[in-house]
């Protein structure tokens, strides 16, 4: 099939640019690797209307019915529980959907697939019992389940607090939140009063805290987190005070912010660049959200974490950018200050910059015994060692100890091989670059292979 | 709905994964094929991998994505694959 546009990810950028860009008349298809639209900020959002959890999961997520109606009511073709495996220039996309491959082609691209939870290692994380806040919110959203037994938080920023204000309305527990973030400092505060502009979004945040503290405990100014248990997790431990503390755990919830997924815009060798208050790569984008390669966009939070509002916007952008690229509209400008994109854009910001200085990524030093590389096991000890007898390259650290050569391509390692190689070299992290990343984006198998028709272009 | 878990017929809600079914049901999340230690889903959302599950026959199927289908059988990914049985 060929289209003008093909859109990676159904959460608010890429239904809200499907939405536009079918308006001006492009034909548009939409790949999402989740079997319903919204993304994971409104995941379940087409069923959870009628259920009981959807008053507690909160205006924000609420939100989301009206922009997912919208975007089912659109003439975009939308194709769920489709992962997109490798894409090609001029633009051809590799796709599979229940086992079978096909590829497409498109004008131009689009890659709204949002963003990670930042992956930071720490004693034990591997241990079952142990995932992610954000793992947690989603079990909750897709079927409303909670977390039993004894339940612990580790982590900082809005995500956690949100979580378990969620947890706690349900009528869930938490025996202890163990908080990461620093105390506000200076430069922080101001930062405030740009912030100041959202009055609503900081006064949310202050109401979660409250309702945190009286729920539990609340531990501060530790180090060194470690989940312990044989097989699975039995205790959680931190040093405070010059001692170490042990609490029993069946739980343990972390979240340490959220960074964009950038193996595609890496994959396809667009610039990027090191943000480096909250360590992370982002794709260079012009005004428009267009990257380096002629014809390839990134809307959302993959092009720049802004949250959901900021991305429904970018989304319309990069619409407006697509739209002109391919002289499917003209005065992209003019259609930009009527809708009052920029304006919408910077409110949606107004309390970025604050959060990110609020909520830096941890600069710890990672223990040499923590497993850094999930899939293939490899400790920080064992990428240190690698590091010292090689050149500042995830190349040459991968090649030694198998380092980000499992099934998730360094999706969860990439970062920390990073900080790792510019701790042993003494140099910033920002000057380490990421791993390559080779095709395919997903793993395949060789019968969907051997299933696709039209390997090459047929036209 | 019922699924089959390792080959036991388990109850199942409309809007569940496979990987919320490898959380909630005992031993049955794969082995790592390094030490063979136990692992269970860690991100729900489709970068961390360790959800891998054999779905209706098919290997390293990544569990998060996909939503559990009446009769699907679900069995758990143990250790390294083996070419030769």
């Amino acid at each position: 099939m060929n289209y003008d546009v093909a859109i990676v990810g159904a959460g608010p950028a890429g239904m809200s640019a499907a939405i536009r860009l079918s308006v001006l008349g492009a034909s548009v298809v939409v790949i999402d690797e989740q079997p319903s639209p919204g993304g994971q900020i409104w995941r379940g959002i087409e069923r959870n209307g009628d259920s009981p959890i959807f008053p507690v999961l909160g205006a924000d997520y609420q939100k989301g019915q009206a922009l997912t109606v919208a975007f089912r009511a659109s003439k975009a073709e939308y194709l769920p529980s489709t992962q997109v495996w490798q894409i090609e220039d001029d633009w051809a996309l590799f796709l599979t959907t229940d086992g079978k491959a096909r590829r497409i082609s498109a004008r131009a691209v689009l890659l709204a697939n949002g963003a990670q939870e930042r992956p930071v290692p720490f004693a034990g994380w591997t241990l079952p019992g142990v995932m992610t806040v954000g793992a947690a919110q989603i079990l909750l959203k897709s079927g409303g389940m909670l977390p039993e037994g004894r339940v612990w938080i580790a982590g900082a920023g809005p995500l956690p607090l949100l979580y378990a204000t969620q947890l706690l309305n349900l009528g869930g527990r938490i025996s202890g939140y163990l908080d990461t973030s620093i105390s506000p400092r200076l430069a922080t505060l101001a930062r405030l009063p740009r912030a100041w502009r959202d009055v609503a979004g900081l006064v949310k945040g202050i109401g979660w805290l409250r309702d945190l503290r009286r729920n539990g405990t609340m531990v501060r100014g530790f180090t060194d987190l470690r989940a312990e248990g044989d097989k699975k997790l039995e205790h959680v431990t931190w040093e405070a005070a010059g001692r170490r503390h042990r609490v029993e755990a069946d739980i343990l919830l972390v979240h340490e912010g959220v960074v964009p997924r950038i193996h595609e815009t890496l994959a396809l060798d667009c610039a990027h660049d090191w943000n480096d208050e909250q360590g992370y790569l982002a794709p260079k984008l012009d005004r428009w959200g267009e990257t380096s390669r002629e014809r390839l966009f990134v809307a959302g939070d993959a092009g720049g974490i802004g949250g959901w509002t900021a991305a429904i916007v970018s989304g319309e952008i990069a619409a407006l950018g697509i739209a002109g690229r391919l002289g499917v509209a003209s005065d992209i400008d003019l259609s930009r200050r009527q809708a009052r994109l920029d304006q919408r854009r910077a409110r949606a910001l107004a309390l970025r910059p604050f959060l990110d200085a609020l909520y830096p990524p941890p600069r710890s030093k990672i223990a040499d015994d923590v497993t850094v590389c999930r899939c293939e096991e490899v400790t920080a000890g064992a990428i240190r060692a690698a590091a010292r007898r090689s050149p500042a390259d995830p190349s040459a650290v991968k090649a030694a100890t198998r380092c980000g050569m499992g099934p998730c391509q360094g999706r969860q390692c990439g970062y920390s091989v990073q900080a790792l190689l510019a701790e042993v070299h003494n140099m910033p992290v920002g000057d380490v670059r990421f791993f390559h990343i080779r095709p395919p984006l997903k793993p395949v198998t060789l019968g969907e292979i051997a299933s696709l028709e039209n390997a090459e272009d047929p036209s | 709905m019922m699924v089959w878990v390792n080959g036991v017929e388990t109850p199942a809600w409309k809007g569940e994964t496979v990987a919320s079914v490898l959380l909630r049901v005992p031993d049955a999340g794969r082995t790592s094929p390094v030490s063979g230690n136990p692992r269970l889903p860690y991100c729900q959302m489709g970068v961390c991998f360790e959800c891998l599950a054999i779905v209706d026959g098919i290997a390293s199927t990544q569990g998060c994505l996909v939503p559990l289908r009446p009769g699907m059988r679900i069995e758990s990914q143990r250790g390294p694959r083996r070419i030769f049985r």
